[in-house]
């Protein structure tokens, strides 16, 4: 029989090894389910996981989805660290991108350097703004963040489905829901000639590294971690949880926000209703799968990126459901979750009961 | 004596990874004989304890039970030989009555009749002096009856072994007292009793004999009567590591701390409220507050830290006011907080002693414009571990990796070296080494002499009366007047932690 035994030492090598074979099985998974569904399995994973970086235009691409899901992540892992479970990135990121149209309107005509940034921060305290409101509620009202920020998601994505088909809505467009293009003088320019890669990217992987810095450097990280791995030493030493819960709701709000005004002043230039396909609700997978450590983000975002680009092809190449996408990021977490577990405990084939190890049988009999 | 045999261990040897918990044991316990086993924290005792109860198997070793050789492979069985357990911890549902919570431990046909158990209940306690109402549900029990309890369940077992694991640590002076009598009295009818401790003047005073162990090896035997506690102490610790003696009381200066009554409701129904406190410090003293566990210690050290604000109440320190500040606030001005739970408060389990070290210290120029300055943390740290003799692997190693006397040390090296203004320490040398116990009485005694406040929350009287210039008990969040050590008798303190200190009041309201 096997069971499962809390190990004396958490395992460190598991820790980095988790999401490699959480990797590994998603592959393996996949494998079986091309296979179930008369595809060709072999093609199927080449078509999801190579081809979409087989030229430059596809990694200039890749890097396009990355900015967003980085960005978000960055400020989740503020959160998360503090174990503030903000689920709410997706709110932040339509927020963001919504106010960020809102004044990118306005300046349609407008010209000069100071447009693009006016834009973008219009974006971030947008975001910060609805971050706000569950860290209020969270520190004022005691209401689990998990709740109000999933709650606040649905609001936000309503609030912009509003404002595409009402007050932004572009007269001129033939009844679309879609606000004007922006102007000229809003638009983040190109990292990469030709391609539509953007200085979103820039801002991610800034983000990432600021992140490093505020947890390997800064006092306010180490407050961070200390409230996430023991509020009571926390509250012992003097570290207010309540105002180290805002600052992680507002870092959140912040790089979700820049992200949501990045992807309507990048790559599409318009605000429209499906200005996101998740990328709030992936960056959690992003944060939990890169170990909520720099370097580790922004390999997973890569490759989370990549499952929005594969998910995409497959619905071209081989006329596959477009929930292939989810799919494969849903088996990512499981599985991640799945091995996570054996970084704290580990599995033993369990002997015949006359030699039970003594430790478990102690604990159970001091139990009795 | 001329008494049979009831329990003999020869040469019990049990091994965990890395350490020899048990190196050859043996043990003899009579029949009606009160057999002390005394030792350190990890001398071995509870190893050995789970050996004969049957919670472990010995990897080498014979065990006789009244002569026969015997191999008990579960607690059940133990209960069934008649050897009977009271854990430190008790194993008791709150939510049950005395006798169901009896009841459990018994088998099925002899729980059935509620009635005829209830019976039996209370003439088993009545018969030994320990008053219990069968009735009551448990969580309305104070500590001292919840060991009873425990004890009578064994009792109504018909146990002739009875393994008492420190059971004084939790009763007042009074209660102990009781105990006594009681387990004297089981004795006398041939019951061996087994009793773990490591107060030494209990053990003078109950036991017929005793077994000293250190380091998994019995150390010595003795009859604890005819030597000196001293003596008994040398057993323990081995002839290398000094052995306190009582700290003369420094001249105490100015008042330091001045405490008005302070109010707090507790937020948790079974927590303790604080009801009226108040106290003053002087610099230079050492003031202990006594009282059995749970009765407003760690509430009392909440409001001075400032992670509870009171309802009520002033709190001056230096003629300042500090009631309303922040806990990190306080500490600017020379507040420094032992807590009581090391691992998880005190420290951070997974975080390394350096990083520990900024938790309280970051004051002491560790940070700079926001950034850590790791070269100083690191510094500050080495200087602790060095300065207080923590064992460990340098500053790298994690708060959970030491052991509980040398993390304590550590915790209590990084308040001292902040030259803290006042030291409020609570149960600083529980579960703590005797060795490392000295180092810490040495500690507060050195800060005390350096001019520091130390206010000592414990739950050690010995401990008390030997470093503390006043001496006070908390019970139900209120605290008894603060009287100087020389007049005060261990009775009289004794009465003031079951609560009976109004009259008390009066007295020393105008000292």
């Amino acid at each position: 029989m096997l069971l499962l035994e809390r190990r004396s030492v958490d395992s460190s090598i598991m820790r980095w090894a988790s999401p490699v074979l959480a990797l590994v099985l998603t592959v393996v998974t996949g494998f079986i389910l091309f296979l179930v569904m008369g595809k060709d399995p072999v093609a199927g994973l080449t078509f999801f996981f190579i081809t979409p970086v087989s030229d430059l235009i596809g990694l200039a691409e890749l890097g396009l989805k990355m900015a967003p899901l980085l960005l978000c992540a960055a400020g989740l892992t503020v959160c998360y660290r503090a174990r503030v479970w903000n689920i709410g990135a997706e709110g932040h990121f339509l927020m963001g991108a919504l106010g960020a149209s809102i004044v990118s309107v306005q300046l349609v005509d407008a010209s000069g350097f100071w447009v693009l940034p006016v834009v973008l921060i219009a974006g971030v305290l947008a975001g910060m703004l609805w971050a706000a409101i569950a860290a209020g509620l969270k520190t004022h009202l005691h209401c689990n963040e998990i709740l109000t920020t999933i709650m606040l998601n649905y609001i936000a994505l309503n609030l912009l489905l509003y404002a595409v088909h009402g007050p932004l809505k572009d007269p001129y467009g033939f009844g679309f829901p879609q606000s004007v293009m922006f102007g000229e003088a809003s638009l983040l320019p190109a990292l990469i000639p030709g391609t539509r890669l953007h200085l979103g990217l820039a801002f991610g992987l800034l983000a990432a590294v600021a992140v490093w810095v505020l947890f390997a450097r800064t006092f306010i990280g180490f407050q961070l971690n200390v409230v996430g791995q023991d509020r009571r030493a926390a509250a012992f030493a003097g570290f207010g949880a309540r105002r180290l819960t805002w600052f992680a709701f507002m870092v959140g709000g912040a790089t979700a926000g820049l992200a949501g005004a990045s992807e309507v002043t990048g790559p599409i230039g318009q605000l429209v209703p499906q200005v996101s396909p998740g990328y709030g609700y992936t960056a959690i997978i992003v944060v939990f799968l890169g170990r909520m450590h720099a370097m580790g983000i922004i390999a997973a975002s890569a490759l989370l990126a990549l499952t929005f680009m594969g998910g995409e092809i497959l619905q071209i190449a081989m006329n596959m459901p477009r929930a292939i996408t989810g799919l494969f990021q849903g088996l990512l977490l499981f599985y991640l979750l799945t091995c996570d577990a054996f970084i704290h405990y580990r599995i033993r084939l369990k002997q015949p009961v006359r030699k039970s190890t003594p430790r478990a049988a102690a604990a159970a009999n001091q139990e009795a | 004596m001329t008494a049979a045999l009831r329990l003999k261990l020869e040469n019990i040897v049990k091994e965990y990874p890395g350490c020899r918990a048990n190196d050859g044991i043996d043990l003899t316990v009579k029949a009606g004989e009160i057999h002390a086993l005394l030792g350190e924290n990890g001398a071995g005792k509870s190893t050995l304890m789970k050996v004969i109860y049957g919670v472990l198997q010995p990897d080498e070793g014979r065990m006789l039970w009244n002569g026969h050789p015997v191999r008990v492979t579960s607690p059940a069985q133990a209960r069934a030989m008649g050897i009977g357990m009271v854990f430190q911890h008790f194993s008791l549902f709150e939510t049950l009555t005395v006798a169901e919570n009896i009841a459990l431990g018994l088998p099925a046909f002899e729980a059935r009749d509620r009635r005829q158990l209830e019976q039996r209940i209370c003439e088993v306690s009545n018969r030994y002096g320990m008053a219990l109402s069968p009735k009551r549900y448990v969580s309305t029990l104070s500590v001292g009856e919840r060991q009873r309890v425990e004890i009578v369940r064994c009792l109504i077992q018909e146990t002739t072994l009875l393994i008492l694991d420190e059971p004084t640590s939790v009763l007042t002076p009074q209660e102990v007292t009781t105990l006594f009598t009681t387990l004297r009295l089981l004795a006398k009818e041939g019951c061996s009793i087994l009793f773990i401790s490591h107060k030494l003047e209990e053990v003078r005073s109950l036991c017929h004999t005793a077994t000293v162990l250190r380091q998994g090896r019995v150390s010595g035997d003795c009859r604890p009567a005819d030597v000196s506690a001293t003596d008994i102490a040398r057993l323990m610790v081995g002839n290398d590591t000094p052995i306190s003696t009582r700290v003369p009381a420094a001249e105490p200066g100015d008042v330091l701390l001045e405490v008005r009554n302070l109010s707090w409701k507790s937020r948790d129904p079974f927590g303790t409220s604080l009801q009226d406190v108040s106290l003053n410090l002087h610099q230079g003293e050492i003031v202990g507050i006594a009282g059995v566990a749970g009765n407003g210690q760690d509430e009392l050290l909440k409001a001075l830290s400032g992670e509870i604000r009171v309802d009520r109440g002033d709190m001056d320190l230096g003629g300042q006011s500090i009631g309303a500040l922040s806990p990190d606030q306080r500490r600017k001005l020379g507040v420094a907080i032992v807590p009581e739970e090391r691992l998880g408060r005190g420290a951070v389990p997974d975080m390394s002693l350096a990083e520990n070290a900024l938790l309280t210290a970051s004051g002491q120029g560790l940070v700079g414009r926001g950034l850590i300055r790791f070269d100083k943390v690191r510094e500050f740290s080495r200087e602790v571990i060095r300065r207080f003799g923590v064992r460990c692997n340098g500053e790298d190693s994690t708060a959970r990796s030491l052991s509980g006397g040398n993390l304590q040390k550590y915790i209590i090296g990084r308040e001292a070296l902040q030259n803290p203004r006042l030291l409020v320490a609570s149960h600083p040398t529980w579960g703590v080494d005797v060795g490392s116990a000295v180092a810490i009485h040495e500690a507060l005694v050195r800060l005390r002499d350096e001019g520091a406040s130390i206010l000592l929350i414990s739950e050690d009287l010995d401990e008390l009366f030997q470093l503390c210039s006043r001496i006070g008990a908390v019970c139900h969040g209120r605290l008894s007047p603060l009287a100087p050590t020389a007049g005060l008798s261990i009775e009289q303190l004794g009465e003031w932690m079951a609560g009976g200190f109004e009259s008390a009041e009066a007295t020393y309201a105008a000292a």
